[in-house]
């Protein structure tokens, strides 16, 4: 059985009371389909279990396959140094049918981030480090698809929906 | 499937229409074999794609990724163009699966290689193996795991 390495820390993108009971770790890629999916339905989870759920994005950009997936992520890490890496994490899954280099920075604008400061820290070495080492992490993790999933650092076998099922169903 | 600690069978492949590797050929490496069913599963995050995404982790360890089915060399370039693949795929076409066979993975009843994965050191042994349940793809833990152990 895939555990999570390393555990959750401070430097992760955390939403959620950190008194929950159940921490949800999703390594994603923002230019994957399956990635789009999942995000209502997070937002879904979010809704129904209130405080009882932590909700962790990792990056897992498959570089290969999705070019924009990198540069995506790279937006929501220069993002989150404003202080607001939800709001591009969300913006960029809303508008994915749209991804487009120059979407970002469009983005960055609808979000109030001072575009100036964006588009400096976005080709940073240290947020490029940071979205390898989230990577690493999924590799050394077990990740095997985007999205996988990790419910209190173990590797949950299913997708978002399986996901929400399973916690309403041990909710009961 | 062959187990830990025995040696790693030679075989000869191709792995372009014109081009055939021997396993013998990476003596002094560490060989990743990952035996697969099947070119063109329709997901993104497929096994193959997904270990070409982790190549440089892999080379860290001075480890080469092989991935084997029984496909043939066209279907093989034909799906490394299309996920653009930078490591060898071997085709155990002719006579049919007979690698997969004496590596001990391969399925008769539908005519494929198992999921399987081996690390082999380089010395030609094997370190590691594991049988993958042919619907879950394994992701590279375990290998990197392995991979690390012989570095112990």
């Amino acid at each position: 059985m895939s555990t999570l390495k390393p555990e959750v820390s401070s430097k992760d993108h955390i939403e959620g009371s950190e008194s929950a009971s159940i921490t949800i770790v999703e390594y994603g890629d923002y230019q994957c389909p399956h990635c789009a999916h999942a995000y209502p339905v997070i937002k879904e989870i979010q809704q129904t279990f209130g405080n009882q759920i932590r909700f962790v994005f990792r990056h897992f950009p498959l570089q290969e396959s999705h070019e924009l997936a990198f540069p995506a992520a790279l937006a929501a890490e220069a993002a989150a140094l404003q202080g607001k890496f939800w709001e591009m994490h969300d913006a960029i899954y809303e508008n994915q049918y749209r991804l487009s280099e120059d979407l970002f920075e469009e983005l960055a604008e609808t979000i109030g981030l001072d575009v100036e400061q964006f588009q400096k820290d976005i080709s940073a070495d240290n947020l490029k480090e940071k979205v390898e080492d989230d990577f690493e992490s999924g590799v050394r993790s077990g990740v095997n698809g985007t999205p996988s999933f990790y419910v209190n650092g173990t590797k949950f076998d299913g997708g978002p929906d399986e996901l929400f099922e399973m916690l309403k169903e041990s909710a009961e | 499937m062959l187990e830990k600690g025995t040696t790693a069978p030679d075989f000869e492949l191709n792995a372009t229409p014109d081009q055939k590797i021997k396993l013998k050929d990476f003596k002094g490496k560490n060989v990743i074999l990952a035996f697969y069913p099947a070119d063109w599963s329709p997901v993104c995050g497929d096994q193959m794609a997904l270990y070409n995404e982790m190549l440089k982790y892999f080379s860290k360890h001075d480890a080469q990724m092989i991935g084997i089915s029984v496909d043939s060399t066209w279907c093989h370039n034909a799906f490394q163009q299309d996920r653009k693949l930078h490591f060898p795929l071997l085709a155990d076409f002719e006579p049919k699966g007979a690698v997969s066979k004496a590596y001990g993975v391969y399925d008769d009843e539908v005519g494929e290689s198992k999921r399987a994965l081996f690390v082999i050191d380089k010395e030609g042994k094997i370190a590691w193996s594991y049988l993958s349940p042919t619907a879950v793809n394994p992701g590279a833990d375990g290998i990197l795991d392995a991979l690390e152990e012989l570095e112990k």
